[in-house]
């Protein structure tokens, strides 16, 4: 057990932090949160930066350690947080360069990483959240192309994303989970509709997705034909099991802020409340440690996240609700007004139970693949 | 990086859960819970296996490990719920006489109730005005003191590891019987109100071994003492759960599972408190990082 950097990880983090620290101060203002528009051009702004600064490969081309040092630094130093780049770096990106041929690697990866193409998630359908796997979504083959028809729901910035990791069924008469198979989908493409979702915090930040005849090349396919369950099972990995890394920090520096409000505003003698904070604090700082383990288990098994991502989610999801609950009482009243700090993100984290596998979902989960309890009906 | 076991750490939590299994298994422990009273005999043995004298330097005798080392070996103890003062003995290693070979039991005065006062040889700090009490726990003879000294950061780790062992074994156990027990025509581990109660357990034991772990490894008494906070909570909540799941066979005295979740007591109420802890961590808690 070793929780020290070796030389060269400790130096890539003292670059990336001088680089951040010139860096920062010269970003044009943030957008508006609710404007999608305006934060693709800001959020791929920022991921050309650091693809010029020779950071762009980073979600997928270091090692799991440098990928969680470089989360760590740029939360630490408040740069821009992925936004519409999430799906791209986060998960679409990483199943591409586990799971692609050369030819798709060469293709969709540099675009990303040069913050000139967003990607969005089209898994979930209207009669398919939690049971992902019964998605009725059908991909007839045409020769070299597949045609789709179906419907998506939830996707996340599908407005302004270029490409969509979708999920079809290519074979209905084969078992669910064998039957479907992984595509990315050009955005751009005839006979796809895009109708704006808005969320309860106000923001159009997903759509659903209609989808007619649409015509996907088989090139686009990544993995075998009805082997679609096994890629998204890689896909989910990441997004369970690294996405939220950076968020973690993100939490810490908010603990600290809060503490400091709560200072000024007199919240601090609630004896409660100050060691709710407190409890919250270790609890973040153990979540942290567990991210570290994590990344460590995945480094050494060459790569891809394993389940503990799923342990993870469960309690980092529900902690990081309690912190914007927290917020709210050391706010006071303050936290009824829409323009003050955490309010937004009390809002979002309403989330958090429900995205990427609701909580039950997760509990199954853990309780059947690593727990091994016998499979519920 | 590399926050993973070693293969010696391995190697050394499987030995000592091995030799625990043999000499400490289901039998002994219940045999302990009737007598009531500290085996010498075993005590010598965990001696002579190096779990008193692990962190004492080779040149003194011990076996020149570190404390992460202990806290893994003091992990495989709690899941075996071995009796006795483990904490203040090891810490003791190098200092008292006899401790790290275990031909002494050294037990300390470092909380408002102190550990298997009567059967140790010696004993750190004062304990003049001691009172025994009628403990909770079978495995654990308990003196109620009026002024407490802090317990040192090395124990508050010690007996979080303790704590972490315990949670972990409760979820198997919880888990073997929800595999094994029919109700309804099925396994109660098909459903999902008690799998969820398994999952949540696994949850509380993950949080705190990634707690405890790092905490041996930093050394740091802050961290140390957020880990006994998590590993607390998983211990004690665990046990209960574990209950839940073993439903009217879990009340019983024959069961094992009361006794894990009345040691998890006795810990949880040694060391700082969980508001002092919290407070801790509150204090430390300071605008952007
Ligand atoms: C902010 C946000 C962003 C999202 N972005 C995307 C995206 O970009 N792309 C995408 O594909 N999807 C996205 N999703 C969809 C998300 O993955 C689903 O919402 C989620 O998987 C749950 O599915 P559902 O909404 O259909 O709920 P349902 O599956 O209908 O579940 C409703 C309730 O029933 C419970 N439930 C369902 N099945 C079980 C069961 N077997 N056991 C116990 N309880 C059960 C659930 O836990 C939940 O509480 C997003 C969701 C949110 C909230």
């Amino acid at each position: 057990m070793d929780l020290t950097y070796t030389e060269e990880e400790e130096d890539f983090r003292l670059r990336l932090r001088a680089w951040l620290a010139r860096t920062l101060p010269t970003l044009p203002p943030k957008p508006d949160p609710l404007d999608w528009p305006a934060r693709r051009t800001y959020d791929l702004g920022w991921q050309r930066r650091l693809y010029d600064a020779g950071y762009g490969e980073v979600h997928w081309g270091s090692t799991p350690t440098q990928h969680l040092i470089y989360l760590e630094e740029t939360e630490k130093a408040g740069a821009p947080y992925v936004g519409a780049n999430f799906v791209g770096l986060l998960h679409a990106g990483p199943t591409i360069a586990a799971e692609g041929t050369a030819a798709q690697r060469e293709r969709w990866l540099p675009p990303v990483v040069r913050g000139e193409e967003a990607w969005c998630q089209g898994f979930s359908e209207p009669d398919a959240g939690s049971d992902l796997a019964s998605l009725r979504t059908k991909a007839v083959r045409d020769g070299d192309h597949y045609v789709v028809t179906g419907s998506k729901i939830w996707t996340s910035h599908a407005e302004v994303a270029d490409w969509c990791e979708l999920l079809v069924r290519t074979d209905p008469t084969a078992p669910k989970h064998r039957g479907i198979t992984w595509l990315a989908m050009p955005m751009d493409t005839p006979g796809i509709t895009v109708r704006p979702l808005r969320t309860l915090a106000g923001s159009a930040e997903f759509a659903e997705m209609f989808l007619d005849e649409v015509r996907i090349p088989v090139a686009n396919r990544v993995g075998e034909e009805n082997d679609g369950w096994r890629v998204t099972m890689v896909t989910l990995s990441y997004e369970r099991g690294t996405a939220f890394v950076g968020e973690v920090v993100q939490c810490r520096r908010t603990l600290g802020q809060l503490a400091d409000a709560a200072r000024e505003n007199g919240r601090w003698d609630d004896d409660a409340l100050r060691r709710r904070l407190g409890r919250l604090s270790a609890e973040f700082g153990a979540l942290w440690r567990l991210t570290q383990w994590n990344v460590s288990e995945a480094q050494r098994s060459g790569g891809v996240p394993g389940i503990g991502g799923s342990v993870f989610k469960l309690r980092y999801s529900h902690a990081r609700q309690e912190l914007y609950e927290t917020a709210a009482e050391v706010l006071g009243p303050d936290s009824l007004d829409l323009d003050r700090e955490w309010t937004a993100d009390r809002l979002s984290s309403l989330s958090y139970t429900i995205a990427a596998g609701t909580s039950q979902i997760q509990q199954n989960i853990v309780a059947e693949r690593i727990l091994g309890l016998p499979k519920g009906r | 990086m590399d926050f993973q076991l070693s293969d010696d750490q391995r190697a050394l939590r499987d030995g000592f859960r091995d030799l625990l299994a043999g000499r400490f298994g289901r039998e002994a422990l219940r045999e302990a819970v009737d007598r009531g009273s500290l085996d010498r005999g075993l005590w010598k043995e965990l001696g002579d296996a190096g779990l008193f004298g692990l962190c004492l330097p080779e040149a003194d005798g011990g076996v020149g490990l570190g404390l992460p080392e202990a806290v893994l070996v003091f992990e495989e103890a709690g899941r075996a719920l071995l009796p006795g003062p483990l904490v203040a003995t090891h810490l003791a290693a190098g200092v008292v006489k006899g401790a790290d070979t275990g031909e002494s039991v050294v037990t300390a005065v470092d909380g408002e109730v102190v550990e298997w006062l009567a059967e140790s040889d010696h004993v750190r700090g004062d304990a003049s005005a001691a009172r025994e009490i009628r403990s909770v726990d079978p495995l654990t003879p308990l003196h109620r003191v009026a002024h407490a000294q802090e317990m040192p950061d090395a124990a508050v780790l010690l007996t979080a590891a303790l704590q972490l062992g315990s949670a972990g074994r409760t979820t198997e156990m919880a888990v073997q019987y929800a595999k094994t027990r029919e109700q309804f025509g099925q396994p109660i581990g098909a459903f999902q109100a008690v799998k969820h109660l398994c999952a949540q357990m696994l949850v509380r034991t993950e949080l705190a071994r990634a707690a405890v772990y790092a905490a041996a490894v930093t050394g740091e008494g802050l961290e140390a003492a957020g880990a006994k906070l998590l590993a607390d909570d998983a211990a004690v909540r665990n046990a209960r759960d574990c209950l839940q799941v073993y439903g009217g066979m879990g009340f019983t005295w024959e069961a094992d599972v009361h006794l894990h979740l009345k040691r998890a007591w006795v810990r949880a109420g040694r060391g700082p408190t969980a508001a002092q802890v919290e407070d801790r961590f509150a204090a430390a808690l300071r605008g952007p990082l």
